[in-house]
């Protein structure tokens, strides 16, 4: 689970967010420029909140008051971008097995084959990232992130880029990776048709 | 070709000997510069940017005069390397190595720092969040993203010092066999009467190596492009 509550610098404004919930999926959702995107980016370690603190499962990644600021890649968060940001010098296989040597203390919770069978991508694992579709290649991103055995998933908004159609063809796949994989995730989407479809608990960010 | 005499020949090979290594030894150093400059805030930064870039403006025999007064036998930096190292650069064709990588490591900053700038940042944040600590991040998407760059800046080092004159000549004078390269051979044959058919034969020569290198490395960053963007979508 989840828990944050802290102050994030907007300009020259400040601003702070709490999010307790016990719900394990929980979509942060709200106008763009409200700071969702930053909101994860701090849980990931990308951007620094001014104070405050993060917590995962009890386990602390940030706490100003205790000092603690773990650094990006040992915090075990999951973050399926946007844009996907798959490495371009890199297949799909190369890009699933990326961040393989990030250790889980208890062993690899999550297995290449799995993981590919989960998300359907079989097929494409010798592909270059240059010729996926936008759902293939945000299918391709959620396996990497997966596959670092993280103990958070963050999604920002990873059907945005897609239209319509490609849309209906991923929430599945999305929804599969909510009932199986069963880790607390938040999911920032300004889409109350895909908030509802996938969340279970809503945090508004005005 | 006309039959080179055997100083030409041992100035093509010193050239060749002198331009590689200092290409090469200079190339981490290059990249390490080139990192800091084009991904780190630290005070001081546009000072250490124009000394990187001194070499570029200052008088080549300026810099030779420098080397010469701190790496020389009496210098300061040069008693210490070769009474701990047994190194020497004085009179050496190290000496010829040094003063050409020092004259083309602006050049090589340059095209690596452009080239590690382009790298989009947005794939080092999604890779650390992948669990790679910040060397990881560069050994596995920065420096293979940046590759065109730093053999463009491998290249243009080497292109330099083989061209380098005046701080080379300077530094470790014109002797044959041990510090003559094609340039300071050229610029001997200059002074002597009838030497033109030599100069040409040399100057031949210069022109083949560095379009021989310009024609290699453009070849090197064809492959790795074409390798990374089959099929590219439009």
């Amino acid at each position: 689970m989840l828990s944050l509550d802290i102050q994030l610098r907007r300009g020259r404004f400040e601003r702070e967010v709490r999010i307790e919930d016990s719900a394990r999926v929980v979509a942060l959702v709200g106008p763009s420029g409200a700071g969702k995107t930053t909101v994860l980016n701090a849980i990931a370690g990308l951007v620094r909140p001014r104070s405050g603190r993060i917590e995962v499962d009890g386990r602390a990644l940030f706490d100003s008051a205790r000092g603690i600021d773990l650094p990006a890649h040992r915090r075990r968060v999951g973050y399926v971008f946007q844009d996907a940001r798959l490495f371009p010098h890199l297949d799909v296989r190369g890009n699933l097995l990326y961040g393989r040597h990030a250790v889980a203390e208890a062993g690899p919770r999550f297995e290449l084959d799995a993981v590919v069978a989960l998300l359907g991508i079989s097929a494409l694992l010798q592909r270059r990232t240059a010729n996926l579709s936008g759902g293939e290649a945000q299918r391709v991103a959620i396996g990497r992130a997966l596959l670092a055995q993280p103990a958070l998933l963050l999604f920002d908004e990873p059907l945005s880029a897609l239209d319509q159609a490609r849309r209906e063809e991923l929430i599945p796949y999305l929804q599969r990776v909510r009932d199986e994989v069963r880790l607390p995730m938040l999911y920032v989407s300004h889409h109350p048709d895909e908030v509802r479809r996938l969340a279970e608990a809503v945090h508004r960010l005005d | 070709m006309p039959d080179f005499s055997p100083a030409e020949l041992a100035a093509i090979a010193l050239s060749l000997k002198v331009a590689s290594v200092a290409a090469l030894a200079s190339l981490p150093f290059g990249i390490a510069m080139a990192w800091l400059l084009a991904r780190k805030r630290f005070p001081g930064k546009a000072l250490l940017d124009a000394l990187v870039h001194l070499p570029l403006v200052l008088p080549p025999v300026v810099v030779g005069y420098a080397l010469l007064v701190v790496f020389g036998s009496q210098g300061a930096v040069g008693a210490f390397l070769a009474e701990r190292f047994g190194i020497s650069f004085a009179f050496r064709w190290t000496g010829a190595a040094l003063a050409s990588a020092i004259m083309g490591f602006p050049l090589m900053v340059r095209a690596i720092r452009l080239s590690i700038e382009s790298v989009d940042r947005r794939l080092e944040q999604a890779a650390a969040t992948l669990g790679a600590n910040p060397w990881r991040v560069f050994a596995t998407v920065t420096l293979p993203l940046a590759w065109p760059g730093i053999v463009a800046g491998g290249v243009l080092a080497f292109a330099k010092a083989l061209g380098e004159f005046g701080a080379t000549i300077t530094f470790v004078s014109n002797i044959p066999g041990e510090t003559q390269t094609i340039s300071s051979a050229i610029y001997e044959l200059m002074q002597v009467p009838g030497g033109e058919l030599g100069i040409w034969r040399m100057a031949l020569v210069a022109v083949a190596i560095s379009l021989l290198a310009l024609l290699a490395s453009e070849w090197l960053v064809r492959r790795q492009h074409g390798r990374r963007g089959e099929g590219d979508e439009p």
